[in-house]
């Protein structure tokens, strides 16, 4: 903010630069020469690259023609997988992002009990999400595995028949919730465990003096102390969930019968099975504004309740 | 009397969940570990054992013979180092131009690093994918090389925190003492950021070792897949054999924990640095 304000007042009067100022200014182009082309190489150019294939009917291979605002109709008018593919992002998200939430701040809160041996739990709970990625997936299939996998082996101990898991269309999207939790749990723990050592003991102490238990206590003083972390985490969760790929690509292939038809997936199945790259840009078009829109709506609701600190009326 | 009783039961209690959640995270590893040591037939049989018996340690030695695991290992080695060294070299670079220079443009650029990051990488991925073909760079290494050379915003912004928190005082004497800009920043600031590159090269090395995305739109040829591709293909056969892919991923995983674990104290430091600040 004050370097922005510098620079309106620098503006106003308009005064040439000193020969310093002048070095300087070369220095940081110099520094940050790199970066710059490399905005302009692989963001700033594809991304209008990408709104122009996207109003484009075209295969890579022949060349392309304008079809104008067609592949974002056919989307939305003529094509039931986008709406599935929609569906099931959309579920997944709703369902990931607040159980992620809700199941990562209980567990640090458990990890910042004062006992002894924190630091080898900590460890413990924070191992998934070091590994995680293709080799975790192939792991989560063999403990999905119907017949013999972990978890039908779990529960056939106490005679349970277990479900088909990834193999049945009605459990396949909770059972990626489920890897999801153990997978990405870990990581928010950290972030949660900085923010609760950012809380004032005074604030308990006062809270306590007013004969607070630990339930009000939690609600009164934890919760909103907690709200820019609870934001960072929402978002950071938000724009992962909405972009879930390998998961799809890996495990499930979409099914079975398109319920587990990720947005990102049906996309990658146009642009380089099919070849529809204009179609396929239209979508990642949908996804990012959608991705964009959502974010935006939680930082606008923030100032209603993240509660900064810092920040007095 | 009471008062450690109830500190007692408040105790066990916290103990008997934390080994609840401990054993919910650490089966499935197990699990795997179990499965790779077995001999194929034991794999299906009810129930199953968790402790196999013979324990062929063998498995390992058959999933990395029987497909070219070794020559994928490589390759993600190869590109994972090289990505390491492009992002500290541009990073910190670049960073040091953000956190410490004067420029007209650069709040906008500033501006502009922040919002790629939200910016989802299906939105790029088939102009670029476009540009590399052009290039002939389809089935070679450099898309997945050459673009961490020029940056990474969330590096750049990440290195850029660390920077802007060393006084400047340091190299005001520097510079009195006619130091150039780049003397100042190899001899004075570098060795003040250790830390903090430290933390990028893990971040890097986990991107790199873990990327999916990239290879499959760019390495078509199994000679050249990397290890996430080398898995998958394995999968992809029509006759899984759970115990050599069990291997396989175990032998996968390995390398992130040995990073994790050597340099655990700057993981989790930058982590909380950049989430706080998110």
């Amino acid at each position: 903010m004050e370097a922005l304000a510098e620079g309106v007042s620098s503006k106003k009067k308009k005064r040439r630069l000193t020969k310093a100022e002048r070095k300087e200014e070369r220095a940081f182009y110099i520094l940050t020469g790199p970066w710059l082309l490399g905005l302009l190489l692989f963001f700033v150019v594809p991304m209008i690259a990408s709104l122009w294939i996207s109003l484009n009917k075209w295969d890579m291979l022949t060349p392309a023609k304008f079809v104008g605002l067609k592949n974002y109709s056919t989307a939305i008018n003529h094509d039931p997988l986008f709406w599935q593919s929609l569906k099931v992002t959309a579920m997944f998200s709703v369902l990931s992002v607040p159980l992620g939430l809700v199941f990562s701040l209980l567990l640090s809160l458990l990890l910042n009990q004062a006992v002894g041996g924190m630091r080898l739990f900590r460890t413990i709970f924070y191992l998934p999400a070091v590994v995680s990625g293709v080799s975790v997936m192939v792991l989560w299939m063999w403990i999905f595995n119907p017949q013999i996998g972990l978890l039908n082996t779990l529960l056939g101990y106490i005679g349970i028949q277990g479900p088909g898991w990834i193999f049945d269309p009605k459990w396949a999207l909770p059972s990626l919730v489920i890897m999801s939790l153990w997978t990405t749990v870990g990581g928010s723990v950290i972030i949660w465990l900085a923010g609760l050592k950012g809380v004032p003991p005074s604030l308990y102490e006062a809270a306590e003096l007013d004969g607070a238990g630990a339930w009000q206590k939690f609600k009164n003083v934890t919760i909103p102390m907690l709200t820019p972390t609870i934001f960072f985490n929402l978002i950071m969760g938000i724009i992962g969930a909405m972009q879930t790929f390998g998961e799809a690509y890996v495990m499930t292939k979409g099914g079975p019968q398109n319920s587990t038809l990720f947005f990102n997936f049906y996309l990658f199945d146009h642009a380089f099975q099919n070849f529809k790259m204009g179609y396929a840009s239209a979508l990642a078009w949908v996804l990012f504004l959608l991705i964009l829109g959502l974010t935006l709506l939680v930082v606008r609701s923030s100032a209603a309740w993240v509660y900064y600190e810092g920040e007095r009326n | 009397m009471t008062n450690t009783s109830r500190l007692w039961i408040k105790n066990t209690l916290v103990y008997a969940l934390l080994l609840i959640g401990s054993a919910v995270m650490l089966i499935p590893f197990i699990w795997m570990l179990s499965t790779s040591l077995k001999e194929s037939y034991q794999v299906f049989t009810w129930p199953p054992k968790w402790i196999p018996d013979p324990i062929k340690w063998s498995n390992y030695v058959t999933a990395f013979t029987s497909l070219p695991f070794g020559k994928w290992f490589n390759n993600t080695l190869i590109i994972t180092g090289a990505n390491i060294v492009g992002a500290v070299l541009s990073c910190t670079l670049v960073s040091y131009g953000f956190a410490r220079f004067r420029a007209r443009g650069k709040n906008l650029f500033f501006i502009l690093t922040l919002s790629t990051m939200m910016l989802p990488d299906t939105v790029t991925m088939i102009p670029k994918f476009f540009m590399f073909s052009q290039m002939g760079w389809i089935n070679t290494f450099y898309p997945l090389i050459v673009p961490l050379f020029f940056g990474k915003a969330y590096f750049i912004f990440l290195l850029r925190q660390f920077f802007m928190a060393i006084p400047a005082d340091l190299e005001e004497a520097a510079k009195i003492d006619g130091a150039s800009t780049f003397g100042i920043l190899w001899r004075v600031i570098l060795p003040l950021t250790i830390p903090a590159i430290v933390t990028i090269t893990i971040f890097q090395f986990n991107d790199s070792w873990k990327d999916f995305m990239q290879p499959i739109l760019y390495l078509s040829k199994p000679d050249l897949y990397t290890l996430t591709l080398g898995i998958n293909f394995f999968k992809s056969q029509n006759n899984i054999q759970w115990n050599f892919l069990m291997a396989a991923s175990v032998v996968t995983m390995l390398p992130s924990l040995f990073f994790y674990f050597i340099g655990q104290k700057y993981f989790v430091e930058s982590i909380t640095l950049t989430g706080m600040k998110g």
